[in-house]
């Protein structure tokens, strides 16, 4: 089964490129290292397949060339005229015939040189017996550059030729330009031909391809044909000839009614007169077109007889074909007629080539391949399908309501198309009133989303709220009324006063004791230099608390051991004995006088810098010591910036907590 | 378009604002901007960070329950568009807000005022209990407005003359 596909040819390669090719193939695929001490023998056989190889090469790619190019007579006669058409068969054939010659000439210079090779006698005579022979081969490659040029283009144009199967079932579109034949095509194919308003846009045949029927038909769009003498055709014209005349397929006649494509009628059937004789055997439909433009009804009467004519030429070639299936009218622009002209195509040829089939002797081949199963009844009974009534109804109704709906697509096309037109979404919102439905609807209010707080009754619970807020702010009211309770009087508040600072300083204090108690030894009584323990203060305390002190200090007084007095007899009950004062009143008079006179003096505090016996220290050098360490601690800070003594001090050189120890992490070599 | 809170400080987050986190079990983590979304990253728990709103709400600084709040509830089941309720809805979103508000300062304000009744039962307690620090119990059973005048330097010559001997 030949392919009828020609993409499949090897590139023919440019002249020039094609000697480097071969060149380069046999620098590098032989061997290339040779001196002229190696034994004649091998010199001559080194240089011998140096050009046997090149002519191999050449041999193999010259064949290729040869053999993958069709011969014109050896191919289905439609593609033999096609590729005639377009690029004349002598012309082919005899660039084919250039290469070929080549290829011979070539062997033949290989062979001569190999013989005179084998007589060489030295290296440099089998070099330059070879450089020669080389040089002729390459001679006559360049020879036929300009054929290998264009029978490159040919390849180049052919591998774009469409892959037409001249067997298969396929309908033909012809006619005078700019009918419509291209529009036509379009519709009922997926192909995309170019449809432009000047003639002649179509320059070759295309291809498309149908189903009908479960069956795949190709569909052949054809360039516009003149009326002409067949002679003065040129190329394009040539190419729908072609295809007239050699496919087996349904050929579809445009007619253009109304005269816009440039031709008139008289034209058009003139130019069906001439090629009619093309269109024995084939299924002939007369397509009316752009009956938009002109419907049927308002031709002349002379357009009109002709058209007749063309019908009647073409029921000669109708085989049991209606009336109907012959002349019929469309339009490619309102779409109308379309389908029904490729069914009547389809239909006429599926006809003719299955009687066509029916009548050939491997009928019964055929026969064998399918059959048909019909049930045999069971009964007389007939079993009609059975449909609701509800169900037809409703399909009926359905079907008006397509038929006269107006899709959001016509709607589109009518106010713009796609572009300027934006279909309104909102149309069909179902709301209680229509004028809503071109609200915006609020979605933020206040940083609050408006749908968290939508509710139909919302007025109502608002209205509760506002109430309690009210009464709220109403109990609020009185509560501020009511705020001025009872107050502490001023005595109880001197009192409260004094108790909380008798609690502090007695917490003060006990504090004090606690940490004395710890990191000092204490003074005892009998060295209370701050005369703390006196019964004088006691007494005050005592009558501050509301109480009588005298007996209290007296009971004091009488236990305690006074100063050293003068021995008497009764030395021991002196002090206790307060009847005794009596006897010397006078004395006592004059001594308490004078003690009196001289009570601060012997009262008074010794020297600060004397050291007491209960103040701690060693002796009054240690004391003065410590009180001028003390003095220098409270020296106050000097806040005018000025550095003064209590600035930067560092109190010691080297605590030991920083110089000593050991790390628990890391090393210890600088602190 | 809603606004949503943020997780961490629980401040609206209008659109075009913030960064969304959604963690490998589906929840979503919505922050109103770095500050929270790096101190989400940092594991750190909002109801301990002073500046957020979990904070105040966890430590009673705020108000937290209330009427108003349950005006204000997310609802899963679109509604009906209706012009009449919208607008209502408008009005009422405005006075809920400003009661809210109103209540919000109240709360506040309660908070930081001083609190006198119970200042002064502490004081009268106080009183009762610890008069006995500065007043001995005999003078409080006589009149406590008598004061009992003591000579102290008197009992002293008494001293001085009992101790020349």
């Amino acid at each position: 089964m030949v392919q009828y596909n020609f993409k499949r040819i090897t590139v023919v390669p440019n002249g020039k490129a094609f000697i480097d090719i071969i060149l380069s193939r046999t620098q590098r695929q032989t061997p290339t290292v040779v001196h002229k001490g190696y034994k004649i023998n091998r010199l001559r056989s080194f240089y011998m397949r140096k050009v046997k190889y090149t002519q191999t090469n050449f041999h193999e790619k010259l064949s290729a060339i040869i053999d993958e190019f069709p011969r014109l007579d050896q191919i289905h006669p439609f593609y033999g005229d096609l590729l005639h058409v377009l690029y004349n068969k002598d012309h082919y054939k005899l660039a084919l015939g250039q290469v070929n010659t080549a290829r011979n000439l070539i062997s033949k210079i290989a062979k001569d040189y190999v013989k005179l090779l084998k007589y060489g006698d030295s290296l440099y005579r089998c070099k330059c017996l070879k450089v020669a022979a080389l040089g002729r081969m390459c001679t006559v490659v360049k020879r036929i550059t300009p054929s290998l040029a264009y029978l490159e283009q040919i390849r180049q144009h052919m591998a774009r030729l469409p892959s037409i199967d001249p067997n298969t079932r396929t309908v033909l579109i012809c006619g005078y330009p700019n009918v419509g034949k291209s529009s036509f095509m379009n519709k009922i194919t997926r192909a995309d031909v170019d449809v432009q308003p000047y003639a002649f846009t179509t320059k070759s045949l295309f291809v498309g391809h149908t189903d009908y029927k479960y069956l795949r038909y190709q569909v052949i769009d054809t360039p516009g044909i003149l009326d002409r003498p067949f002679e003065d055709r040129n190329i394009i014209e040539m190419c729908s000839i072609t295809a007239l005349a050699h496919l087996r397929a349904a050929v579809l006649f445009f007619l253009d009614i109304s005269g816009s494509c440039g031709y008139t009628i008289a034209q058009q059937a003139a130019l069906f007169h001439s090629i009619k004789s093309l269109f024995m055997n084939k299924p002939l439909v007369i397509v009316c077109n752009k009956t938009d433009l002109m419907p049927m009804e308002n031709i002349s009467e002379e357009d009109r007889n002709l058209v007749e004519e063309m019908k009647a030429e073409a029921m000669k070639t109708a085989m049991g074909a209606s009336e109907e299936a012959v002349l019929l009218k469309m339009s490619t622009l309102t779409d109308e007629g379309v389908m029904s002209v490729k069914n009547a195509a389809c239909e006429r040829l599926l006809d003719q080539r299955v009687e066509a089939k029916m009548k050939s002797k491997k009928i019964n081949d055929h026969l064998n391949r399918f059959h048909v199963a019909l049930p045999k009844p069971r009964d007389n009974i007939e079993r009609l399908p059975c449909i609701p009534q509800v169900v037809l109804e409703a399909r009926a109704k359905e079907a008006a309501e397509m038929e006269k709906r107006k899709t959001e697509k016509d709607l589109e096309e009518e106010n713009g198309g796609a572009g300027v037109y934006s279909a309104s979404l909102r149309k069909h919102y179902i709301l209680k009133h229509e004028e809503w439905k071109d609200d915006i609807i609020p979605e933020i209010l206040d940083g609050h989303n408006v749908a968290d707080f939508i509710d139909p009754d919302i007025l109502v619970r608002l209205e509760e709220l506002e109430r309690e807020e009210e009464q709220r702010q109403a109990e609020a009211e009185e509560e501020d009324i009511e705020m001025d309770g009872e107050e502490l009087t001023e005595e109880q508040k001197e009192q409260l006063a004094a108790i909380r600072k008798k609690k502090a300083v007695l917490i003060q204090e006990h504090r004090l004791k606690k940490t004395v108690a710890q990191n000092r030894s204490t003074v005892p009584r009998k060295f209370d230099k701050e005369r703390k323990y006196t019964t004088k203060r006691m007494g005050r305390e005592l009558s501050a608390m509301g109480m009588d002190p005298s007996s209290a200090v007296n009971r004091a007084r009488s236990k305690s051991r006074g100063r050293k007095r003068d021995r008497s007899e009764d030395g021991g009950n002196d002090a206790m004995d307060v009847d005794d004062d009596q006897q010397t009143n006078k004395k006592q008079r004059v001594r308490s006088k004078s003690r009196s006179m001289s009570i601060s003096r012997s009262q008074s505090r010794p020297p600060a810098h004397e050291a007491v016996p209960g103040d701690g220290f060693k002796d009054s050098t240690q004391k003065k010591a410590a009180i001028t360490i003390s003095h220098k601690s409270h020296k106050k800070r000097d806040k005018n910036a000025r550095r003064g003594e209590a600035d930067r001090v560092i109190p010691t050189l080297r605590p030991k907590h920083l110089f000593s120890g050991k790390r628990g992490k890391g090393k210890t070599d600088r602190r | 378009m809603r606004l949503v809170k943020c997780w961490f400080c629980s401040s609206t987050i209008y659109p075009g604002h913030g960064i969304q986190f959604v963690r490998n079990d589906a929840k979503i983590f919505r922050f109103c901007r770095s500050k929270c979304h790096k101190n989400f990253k940092m594991k750190r728990n909002p109801r301990k960070v002073k500046w957020t709103k979990a904070f105040r709400a966890a430590h009673g600084k705020d108000m937290t329950q209330d009427k108003t709040f349950e005006f204000e509830k997310k609802r899963n089941r679109p509604e009906r568009y209706d012009r009449n309720v919208t607008e209502n809805t408008l009005m009422a979103i405005k006075k809920i807000d400003k009661i809210r508000s109103e209540r919000s300062a109240k709360h506040i304000e309660k908070r930081l005022k001083t609190n006198k009744p119970k200042i002064h039962i502490e004081a009268t307690k106080e009183l009762k209990n610890d008069i006995t620090l500065i007043k001995a119990p005999q003078a409080l059973l006589q009149d406590p407005k008598k004061k009992i005048k003591v000579d102290v330097s008197k009992s002293k010559s008494v001293q001085n003359e009992a101790m020349e001997e």
